[in-house]
């Protein structure tokens, strides 16, 4: 399916990629140094791609996705047949508008989506498990950067993302200023908190406590850590919602009409919820790379790269930055954002930064804000104009 | 922006003609970024913004404007010194709880501060008071007492008693009554004080040289 891309670039204005994915492998040619020191020399990129590529190449969007997310933004995973998950902002006349922008997603580094992670195969074709290199946030952002080249495309109009997203957006426009045009950080920090790593080490725990998770080495085997990556998944769920949102959403209510059964079943409906959200998502994720990637964003700490100091990390930078962040988000709290803020501020950087009203919590990018998404709208738009993008 | 809305237009009109060509701006309160764009078209400035309302800042956002939601009590901390050549706040300063905290934070991160407020000297303001005994509601300051966010009146003259308490240098006064600058006032700022109901000063540190604007 590369052949697609050739074609993109003799004749882009032609080509219309909607709903376009492929994988792309990488040989020894192109290797992926990554931060441990490690070198990954055959890996892959999945990636979906929205809307066509302009003649000039200038009208690339580059979304980020979150943790438990996928490369397929805007229409259902062809392999899973979720659905999109942020069909709210990314479609045609969406802020993230598709008819008039060219919208790549890229499954990350470590993922289980089509991107090489823990449980592709490694050497000796067997599967990597715990044998795949330690990756983090600067590991996902410099293989996109190699895909996009790969694609012919050199420079991107925005950089976005929510949640993990943000922070690979943030890295983008840190390692990349010349080729970010503009950058929107959604829901995100720059950098893990004590709570956020305390979080999701009990994640990594509850899989590794599995018996079925056989240290890793569970892919030739007939069982699969469900139970540990389910209890991960349900403790990590509460964090995405805020209090008022469970408490709209559930309160005290049971799931018996005839009252409270006294036992341990899941008797409150919040129980039912959350083990419905984990008892889901074992179908859809793999355990190893739940490992890797929330290691990844315990791992990230974009000051750390720039002696300490965030806003050495946007000196000079031509990016126009959006942040946004929600009220009642206590996964990242406006407080991180307002760093990342305060960062770009002192760095003299073009920032705004907007703090959305909303009891939805962390979650409430995906869900329907239309303060959030007129903001980002207006703030697309206004970028767009100033990229002498026509019409976006 | 807390008080009249008639004069904006004139207020943002002197504004400009004070700010510096391509100068880097900080609107503290910049509403729905009116000035801003404005200060960006007429005076190819670099326009940043500070606003509290979500309707502002969504507004700034999409006129492409670069505008941080927060507040001046608790936000013109985090900028760096000397980070704008101009800071204005317009009729706000006296809705702030620390006013002279904020002034002086205002000329650690700008160069140059313009500041306008109502002038609570306005003979209109004194008449009321001395007449009905009661506290005055006129076109710059209609709220009631117990209402209004105005927590810091004050007058010319004690504006620029603060000046001097600061050290800060006042390069100009321009005095409005109705909607309207009348910059010959400004040479005599005892009899402004009584017949200007709103006051924009532009403000230097001491140390800056006098603008030719």
């Amino acid at each position: 399916m590369v052949a697609s891309v050739s074609e993109l670039k003799q004749d882009p204005s032609r080509v219309d990629l909607t709903a376009f994915s492929e994988v792309v492998h990488f040989g020894p040619e192109t290797p992926l140094l990554l931060d441990c020191g490690k070198t990954l020399e055959n890996w892959s990129a999945a990636y979906a791609a929205y809307g066509s590529l302009n003649a000039d190449r200038s009208n690339v969007v580059l979304i980020g996705h979150a943790l438990t997310g996928d490369q397929f933004v805007a229409g259902p995973n062809p392999t899973t047949g979720r659905p999109a998950w942020w069909p709210r902002v990314v479609g045609p006349g969406k802020a993230i508008d598709t008819d008039k922008l060219y919208v790549i997603c890229v499954n990350v580094l470590g993922g289980c989506m089509g991107s090489t992670g823990p449980a592709s195969d490694g050497p000796g074709d067997t599967p990597w498990a715990l044998q795949f290199p330690t990756i983090t946030i600067g590991d996902m952002v410099r293989a996109q950067s190699i895909l996009l080249k790969h694609l012919g495309i050199d420079s991107l109009f925005l950089a976005i993302g929510g949640s993990m997203g943000g922070m690979q957006s943030l890295q983008w426009a840190a390692a990349y200023p010349d080729r970010t045009f503009a950058c929107a950080v959604i829901a995100a920090a720059a950098r893990h908190s004590a709570q956020n790593i305390a979080l999701y080490e009990v994640g990594r725990q509850a899989i590794m406590a599995d018996p079925d998770w056989r240290n890793g080495d569970y892919a030739l085997s007939s069982e699969r850590p469900a139970k540990g990556l389910a209890v991960a998944r349900m403790a990590a769920h509460i964090t995405y919602l805020s209090e008022a949102a469970l408490q709209r959403k559930f309160g005290r209510e049971l799931q018996a009409k005839e009252g409270a059964q006294l036992k341990f079943d899941a008797d409150f409906q919040v129980e039912s919820y959350l083990r419905h959200q984990g008892q889901t998502f074992v179908d859809r994720f793999d355990a190893n790379s739940y490992i890797y990637i929330t290691r990844a964003m315990d791992y990230f700490d974009l000051a750390a790269d720039y002696n300490g100091v965030l806003a050495n990390a946007f000196k000079d930078t031509q990016t126009r930055f959006c942040v946004f962040a929600f009220s009642s988000d206590w996964h990242y709290p406006p407080e991180e954002s307002r760093a990342i803020v305060r960062a770009l501020n002192a760095a003299g950087a073009n920032a705004s930064y907007v703090e959305i009203e909303t009891d939805k919590g962390h979650d409430a990018f995906l869900l329907d804000e239309p303060e959030f998404e007129a903001t980002l709208r207006g703030f697309v738009k206004a970028a767009a104009t100033a990229r002498g993008l026509k019409g976006a | 922006m807390i008080g009249s809305s008639k004069t904006i237009r004139r207020d943002l009109e002197t504004i400009a003609e004070l700010t510096p060509e391509g100068a880097r701006v900080l609107d503290v309160g910049c509403g729905e970024g009116e000035l801003l764009e404005l200060l960006t078209q007429r005076r190819n400035a670099r326009a940043h913004g500070l606003e509290l309302s979500q309707a502002g800042v969504n507004a700034s956002v999409a006129r492409g404007l670069s505008v941080v939601q927060g507040d001046a009590d608790r936000d013109l901390a985090f900028y760096p010194n000397d980070a704008f050549d101009l800071v204005v706040l317009s009729q706000t300063i006296q809705a702030t709880r620390q006013p002279r905290h904020v002034l002086s934070e205002l000329l650690r991160i700008g160069r140059r501060v313009i500041v306008s407020f109502p002038n609570f000297a306005h003979w209109r303001i004194s008449l009321s008071l001395l007449a009905k005994g009661r506290m005055p509601r006129t076109r710059t300051l209609p709220f009631s007492w117990y209402d209004t966010p105005n927590i810091h009146q004050c007058t010319l003259t004690d504006f620029l008693e603060m000046t001097k308490e600061l050290g800060v240098r006042v390069d100009r006064i321009v005095p409005f009554a109705d909607g309207k600058p009348y910059p010959g006032l400004a040479n005599a700022p005892a009899i402004a004080n009584v017949f200007a109901d709103e006051i924009l000063l532009l403000l230097s540190r001491a140390d800056e040289p006098p603008i030719t604007a």
